[in-house]
């Protein structure tokens, strides 16, 4: 595949290996946050920290849509198909992820909800069409890069005057996110859970450019290196958060350039400025209630709002008792820290979100990094986890 | 191929090509019994099916035997490279072809759907014969029952094969040691990949097909060269995956196995690239895993090459010893990871 | 970010709504709303059925050309 198998190729992650390892100094540290679960996975799935040396760190970031969507959103979902009886599409990622009483869409779907998995919202368009007598509400979750194709598809549903479909709008940012983690104190410069630097987000940033970056970089003196998606992007992007901390700098390098640009992709902006607008605040799990973070759509297209449509019980569902999905996702603490991780919580029977999507940093570290010493090895099955407190 | 000439006399025939499955058919009654000769006696024949019975009387095999039983509700029923009836014969013959025995007879039971075209019936019989034909077992006896509209999804099959296992086999689990090698004899995701083109909603085009095939001659052919291989496995649900992994904490063993060696077709590559799935928890329906003792490792992978169902075959790692019973595997790009035993079915992802 | 994969546009529907791209040997329809002037033979970015962005050539081969670089370079610089 081209654009692709070159970018796995096992000689030059050997070459980048030896230039990270000749660059390092050893006499500190170097801990790398890659905000994007898409990372996480890379990293994982490909082994990508066997080849860095043992003062280079990634600290696994919140950049999963799925991980950060509060438990009380989910639930406002499964209510629009179980009580409102709508025709709920969702992204495979939410399928399985629990929401309060550890109830996912599966399960809401298995006991006779009208849950179905899309791949595109134009599927989300071609089945309101085909239930004009139904309710059709698209789940809409994702980062930037998953946000235009929900603009695309409510102008769309409202050239069309599409009035059975609407959107339930959980779209999130990502340099407001990236700016939050910043400025919490757990991440002051001396201690334990300090963010050295960015790998900053693929495809987000082939939407909005790598311009909103340099802010956060500029006030929190941080390098950001926009980081391309396959294993050797990831790697380069490393050393080139390396050279930079060397050398003092705290710029915004782009490393994805045969995708990402200063000002990314004019188009998407505009489309999506058109149909969604700033919320003031919107709650992420892990990092609370973060202001300008978070999109909602726009009075014009009010029409298709699923928000304004239907009524949604507000409501404040909470983790798990001793779920540390929160501090993993802030990157203070990771999976090996939390006390449920690999005993109750496991991909099975999964307490929090951290574990359930395929990023999460707890199901890759349990996926694919088992291996590695000081994992729990699992007892006997047990029945079931704690329920909610 | 005999014809059966229906015994019982109906004032008219069943008509395959326009006509329906309905509830009297699963009744045990004169319509059952038209359904049977009419429709699926067109298509099986065997000494058990001719004895008329509701069971056949065979002839005791010698030796061990070894018997297997699975149900099929695969949807769509058609797609590239078969159907519910090939997948269903292929499934339980490869299943006892597992132990190395010698399939000899199968049993199918469908539960109809009232309403499902008997058309397509008709395709699934023929396709069901032939398989049956091509891995040289006898359908000798069935059972039919009809639910209601939409309390099934068309049809649903299930099949019971008998086979007789070679003295001086023993295909088990608990054999699996460290040091022996894992062979695979051929690509894997095929069949997986070649149902999900057809899902709704992930439509693509490609010429993926599904790899279903029966595998007792292959397997014949490997005892033959190494009566003394440890154990075989066919990676249908879950993928080469969920095999390692079962039988990893089967045998109380770790294995390790290298991604580069592992054969994936580019088009099945490529559809996994799209939807974010991963190769390896996805079903096969033509492929086994070996777990052979090393020394005999050469041999056996020259026997598979040899076969028509073995020319991709490829020694993909080893068995080694590791009480946590992990299976890891050396990536592409130098790493390493674990191979996870998914919980349940894989879905695509957008992140 | 999401994932995202790199394919190649076979054909655009006259509109230029949308297209075909392909993969290996795998050909999906997907929606070009996203994107300006691509034309047959570009390569673009797919993501949840659409394509997001172009990729440049020149660029791939100057990213992977730097890596190439990256390991001889650290071989020659003393450690």
């Amino acid at each position: 595949m081209k654009y692709v198998d070159e970018f796995r190729a096992a000689d030059l992650a050997q070459s980048l290996a030896r230039a990270i390892a000749a660059e390092a100094r050893p006499a500190r540290s170097y801990r790398i946050m890659e905000f994007c679960g898409g990372h996480t996975h890379a990293i994982f799935r490909y082994g990508v920290q066997d080849l860095m040396p043992g003062n280079v760190h990634f600290v696994h970031g919140p950049g999963c849509p799925v991980c950060v969507l509060p438990i009380a959103r989910l639930d406002n979902a499964m209510e629009l198909a179980e009580r409102h009886g709508a025709i709920l599409l969702s992204y495979g990622d939410m399928m399985r992820v629990p929401g309060s009483k550890r109830r996912s869409l599966l399960k809401a779907k298995a006991e006779g909800a009208d849950i179905r998995m899309i791949y595109s919202t134009q599927d989300a368009l071609k089945i309101a069409r085909d239930n004009p007598s139904k309710q059709v509400v698209f789940f809409g979750i994702g980062f930037e890069t998953t946000t235009p194709p929900t603009a695309v598809a409510i102008q769309q549903a409202a050239r069309e005057g599409l009035s059975n479909f609407s959107v339930f709008c959980n779209h999130v940012l990502t340099p407001a996110a990236i700016g939050h983690i910043l400025a919490s104190p757990e991440h002051d410069d001396a201690g334990e859970a300090r963010i050295d630097g960015f790998l900053g987000p693929s495809h987000v940033s082939s939407i909005i450019g790598s311009r909103p970056y340099e802010e956060p970089a500029r006030h929190f003196k941080k390098p950001v290196v926009i980081a391309g998606f396959e294993p050797l992007d990831v790697m380069q992007s490393a050393l080139m958060v390396i050279r930079q901390l060397n050398e003092g700098r705290a710029e915004v390098e782009n490393q994805y350039t045969r995708v990402v640009t200063r000002d990314g992709n004019a188009k998407a902006q505009a489309l999506v400025a058109d149909v969604l607008e700033l919320r003031d605040t919107f709650e992420w799990r892990g990092l609370g209630f973060v202001p300008h973070s978070a999109l909602k759509i726009r009075e014009k297209y009010a029409a298709f709002d699923a928000e304004k449509r239907f009524d949604i019980t507000p409501s404040s569902a909470k983790d798990v008792k001793g779920c540390e999905c929160p501090a993993i996702l802030r990157g203070v603490k990771q999976p090996l820290d939390c006390k449920l991780f690999g005993t109750i919580c496991t991909p099975e029977n999964p307490m929090g979100s951290c574990m359930v999507s395929s990023e999460g940093a707890c199901a890759a570290y349990w996926s694919y990094a088992r291996h590695r010493e000081g994992l729990p090895v699992p007892e006997e099955e047990d029945e079931f986890g704690e329920e909610d407190a | 191929m005999t014809v059966q000439k229906p015994r019982t006399r109906f004032t008219t025939r069943l008509d395959i090509k326009n006509g329906a499955v309905e509830m009297t058919h699963g009744g045990g009654g004169r319509a059952g019994a038209q359904l049977i000769d009419e429709l699926f006696r067109r298509h099986f024949d065997s000494e058990g099916l001719r004895q008329d019975s509701d069971q056949a009387q065979l002839a005791r095999p010698q030796g061990r035997i070894a018997i297997s039983t699975d149900s099929h509700v695969v949807s769509p029923l058609f797609f590239p490279g078969g159907d519910i009836g090939k997948l269903a014969v292929n499934g339980t013959v490869n299943d006892v072809a597992m132990a190395g025995a010698k399939p000899l007879y199968l049993t199918v039971g469908f539960i109809l759907e009232e309403g499902y075209p008997l058309a397509d019936l008709d395709r699934i019989a023929a396709s069901m014969a032939a398989a049956a034909k091509e891995a040289g077992v006898a359908i000798v006896t069935g059972d039919t029952k009809v639910v209601e509209r939409g309390k099934g999804d068309g049809v649903f099959i299930s099949t019971t094969g008998v086979g007789v296992i070679p003295d001086g086999v023993e295909l088990l689990p608990a054999r699996i040691a460290p040091g022996d090698a894992i062979l695979i004899n051929g690509s894997i995701g095929d069949h997986g990949v070649a149902i999900l083109s057809k899902r709704e909603s992930l439509e693509f085009e490609s010429e993926i097909v599904s790899d279903c095939a029966a595998l007792n001659g292959l397997v014949a052919a490997m005892i033959a060269a190494v009566p003394d291989l440890h154990c075989l496995r066919d990676p249908t649900r879950g993928g080469l995956s969920a095999v390692l992994n079962e039988l990893a904490v089967a045998s109380r063993t770790g294995m390790v196995v290298d991604e580069r060696a592992i054969p994936v077709k580019p088009d099945v590559q490529a559809a996994c690239e799209f939807l974010g799935l991963d190769e390896l928890n996805i079903a096969n329906e033509g492929k086994l895993v070996a777990f052979c003792p090393k020394e005999k490792a050469d041999a056996l992978l020259a026997v598979m090459r040899a076969h028509p169902l073995g020319a991709e075959a490829a020694i993909i790692g080893a068995v080694v010893a590791d009480t946590r019973a992990l299976v890891r595997m050396k990536t592409q790009l130098g790493g390493e990871r674990v191979i996870d035993w998914l919980a349940g079915e894989q879905l695509p992802r957008i992140c | 970010m999401c994932l995202a994969i790199p394919a190649q546009v076979l054909s655009l529907e006259a509109d230029g709504q949308n297209g075909v791209v392909m993969l290996g040997g795998i050909r999906k329809k997907i929606s070009m709303a996203l994107v300006d002037d691509v034309k047959a033979g570009d390569y673009v970015l797919v993501h949840v059925g659409y394509a997001l962005s172009a990729l440049s050539e020149e660029e791939a081969q100057e990213t992977l050309a730097m890596m190439r670089e990256a390991g001889i370079t650290s071989e020659a610089a003393p450690s």
